[in-house]
Parts: structure tokens; sequence; C-alpha cells
């Protein structure tokens, strides 16, 4: 128990990191989820039909695997699309010469960063499960009230932001709490393209002082911590919301 | 890109699959086991019973099933009680673990479903069906059972889907599942993209399955 003490200031700059990547990821879905409900709500055949197959895609993918495949299939894809614009652009400068000399242009090796990574996948595959949460909501909103909103004479981002927007929310709420309390989990994942999260900084210091169990139980209980508090906190917007509107 | 990686390999991806395949459906069997007595338990009056049943269902619903995995397959090393006796036998394995650690948050996550369940009972059904004067196993198997089963497979379904997307992380403790091959044909060929594309898609087919098939199911139960 005494390492863990030694470890304690580095593994909550650990659990620190895993809480913005958490919360950097759940505003990504946010975005992405309310861009794919109303592009599934939409009218238009061609958004209805992007948003449809975002989000049967994600369902149909494991998240670690759509993370391997951003972080280290994305690197070498970004990569060798500039190698070769490069390669392009040198041709094309030399007027084909074969002897010319190699001149990257463009930057030849580009890292992306596992923070990034992690957030852009996470974000991603949340965002399609908050589409779902929105579209259920938006669906949900009375007709009436955007009936009544019209007859007011609001105009459609009015209607959008003061009728709309805040009526959704309230139906959204619980499934934005489920989907954030999975999202928390999946950040542990983001230790496997070798972010120095709590996961990662629980194995390394489990492995040096032989006590992996010891620290892999500290950090199980920090998550167990942080999905109480979330879970606790949801519970109570719903309640204020569900107050204020009845 | 070149996808003949793909082609060069896919004995090797189909093992993977094979892996995955029987790890999860044995997973989701014994977790079965666990999971109802476990909601039974949940469901109960008294907080004595009820208290150990909501305590693994609250660790094991509020962690990450990779930390899950790691608590089992590093951490049990720990202990001289597992290292020293037959249970090493068992527990230096992998697939142990993975079973273990998948058993254990299915059985969790299914204890909830089949609590949802039994709070949720309708009362005039088995009110009823006491009326005609069935025994209680004629209630249990004409009424409770069907009624909970159909009630509780899309929850279930959902969870199987989990499980499979869930069941990628073995490929992290060396196991060679689905993912374990990816990783492996990237470390032969590097190539990540077409690597870990082929793994993309055998989870695809894989998951749209079981969604086809459990569709199919609900329907039957939905049209009686």
């Amino acid at each position: 128990m005494f390492e863990l003490q030694n470890y304690l200031g580095i593994l909550l700059e650990g659990a620190w990191l895993t809480i913005q990547v958490a919360l950097l990821s759940l505003l990504l879905a946010v975005f992405l989820g309310l861009l794919g409900a109303l592009a599934k709500l939409s009218h238009s055949v061609f958004f209805k039909g992007i948003a449809t197959l975002y989000t049967t895609i994600i369902r149909g993918i494991p998240d670690l695997i759509l993370m391997l495949l951003i972080f280290f299939g994305g690197q070498v894809l970004v990569n060798n699309f500039s190698y070769s614009l490069n390669e392009w652009i040198n041709r094309m400068a030399s007027g084909f010469d074969p002897t010319h000399e190699w001149t990257a242009y463009l930057p030849d090796y580009i890292n992306i960063s596992p923070y990034i990574a992690g957030i852009i996948t996470i974000g991603f595959i949340f965002g399609a499960y908050m589409a779902e949460t929105f579209r259920g909501a938006f669906l949900a909103v009375e007709k009436g009230q955007l009936e009544a909103a019209t007859a007011y004479g609001m105009n459609k981002y009015k209607l959008f932001v003061r009728v709309m927007f805040p009526q959704m929310m309230r139906h959204a709420l619980p499934g934005i709490g489920n989907n954030w309390l999975v999202l928390l989990k999946t950040t542990a994942l983001v230790s496997v393209i070798g972010l120095q999260d709590m996961v990662k900084i629980a194995g390394d210091a489990g492995g040096s002082t032989q006590q992996p169990f010891t620290f892999y139980i500290a950090i199980a209980l920090i998550f167990l911590f942080f999905t109480s508090v979330s879970s606790l906190l949801f519970r109570w917007a719903e309640r204020k919301y569900t107050i204020k509107t009845r | 890109m070149d996808f003949s990686i793909f082609i060069n390999e896919y004995q090797f991806y189909l093992a993977g699959l094979w892996t995955t395949i029987w790890l999860v459906a044995l997973s989701l069997l014994l977790g079965l086991f666990v999971a109802v007595p476990v909601g039974i338990l949940r469901s109960s009056e008294n907080w004595l019973i009820k208290g150990p049943a909501w305590s693994f269902m609250y660790f094991f619903r509020g962690t990450p099933l990779l930390v899950q995995l790691f608590l089992i397959y590093y951490g049990a090393a720990q202990f001289d009680l597992i290292r020293e006796t037959w249970l090493w036998h068992y527990f230096q394995e992998a697939w142990f673990c993975a079973l273990l650690a998948f058993t254990l948050n299915t059985g969790a996550y299914t204890a909830e479903i089949i609590r949802g369940v039994i709070s949720t009972m309708p009362k005039a059904e088995l009110e009823a069906a006491k009326a005609y004067g069935m025994s209680e196993s004629q209630i249990l198997r004409r009424i409770t059972l069907p009624n909970s089963l159909r009630r509780a497979l899309p929850a279930y379904s959902n969870e199987i889907i989990f499980m499979i997307h869930g069941s990628a992380i073995a490929g992290i403790v060396t196991i060679v599942d689905i993912t374990g091959a990816a990783r492996v044909v990237n470390a032969r060929y590097y190539a990540p993209f077409e690597a870990y594309f082929g793994a993309a898609m055998l989870y695809m087919c894989l998951t749209f399955s079981v969604i086809f098939a459990f569709k199919k199911w609900e329907s039957h139960y939905s049209n009686r």
C-alpha cells in the first residue's frame, strides 16, 4: 500500500487526462450527434443516407478497432498521401528529370498524437449513439409546440433555439447520461494507443512495483467514483428539468 | 492500399473469427448462469440479500471492461494463494482470464436486465393465471418465462452486440481473436490500415448477423 502513496500524484495526473479526453470527446460527440440527428430528420435523401451510413457503420465496429484504424491506419494513409503529393510536386518541378534533387515541399512525416486520435475516435463513435438519442428526442417534442411557435411568427432559427432545442434536451437527457457513462469507460482504451492515461500509468507502476492488482483496483475505484458522481449529477439534472416544465 | 494481404491471410482471420465467436458465446452462456441468481437476489427486499448482488453489479457495470481484464490477467499474479496453487494453471492462461472477465462483466449487465424484467412483471397476468388454477410451475412455464423473455430480448440482443464489441480487447492480452489476428498481420506486413480494415469488416458481418437473427426471433415472439 505504501507503493500506492508514492504513485498517487502521477495516478491523479492520469485521472485528469482521462477526464480531459472524456469531456472533449463528449463535446465532439454532442456536436456530431446533433448534426447526425438533424440530417436523419431532414428531407434530403443525401443527408439522410450519409447519417444512416454513419450510425450503421459505427454500430457494427468495435471501438478498439476504430481507434487502431484511425490512429495507426490513419497515420499511414496521411503520410502515404503526403509522400505521393511530394513526389508529384517534385516531378512537376524538375520537369521529369530522373536525377533531380528530392525536396520535401510538404511535411513528409506527420505524427498524429494519441491524445488527438483518442478524442477524435471516441467523439466520432459516440456521435453516432448521440445522433440516435437526439433523433428520438426531437421526435418527442410535441407538434403543437412547434405550431404555436410558428403562429407566434418565429422564424426557423428562433423556433429551433427557443422551442425545439430546450424541449428536446429534456427528452435527450437520460440518453445523454447513459452515453456519457459508456463513453467514460471507453476512454480506458486510449492507453492501448500509448496515451499516458491512468490505465497506462497503473500498468507501468504495477509492473515496476510487482503489485499490479493494487494499482488496477485503485484505478477501478477511481473509475467507479467518476461514474457514481456522473450518475448523481445526471439524476439531479433530470429532476431539475422535469420540475421546471411541469 | 493493398488488400491482397487480407486475401493471403484470410485463414488467419477466420481462425480469429472463430476464437471471437467461441469466447463471446461461452462468456454469454456462463454469464447467464451468473446473471439469473444475481438478478433474482438483487430483486429481494432484504438488504442482506440484495447488498452483495448490488455491489457486484455496481462494480462490474461501473468500471471499464479493459480494467477488469487487466485486474484479472495481470493482477492475479500478485497473490501467492493463486500463484502457488493449482489455480495458477488457469490464471496464467490469457483465454481463461478473458473468459472470466467477460463472464463476470456480461453477468452483471444481464443481471440488470433481469432485475428490470422482474420489477415490471404485470401482476394482473399472474393473478389471472392463478384464477385459472395453474400450478406454480405452469405459471412459470406458460406466463412468467415467455412474458419476461419477450420483454428482455431487445435489451439482451444489445448486450450481445456490446459483448462482441467489448471482446475486441482480448487481442491486447495475446489472444488471437479477430483483433489479435489483425495485430499479427499488421506486425508482419506493416500495413495497419489494411490489417485493421479487414478486422472491422469481420466484426461488422458478425454484428449484423446477430442483429438480423434477433430481429427474426423478436418478430416471431410478437406475432403470437
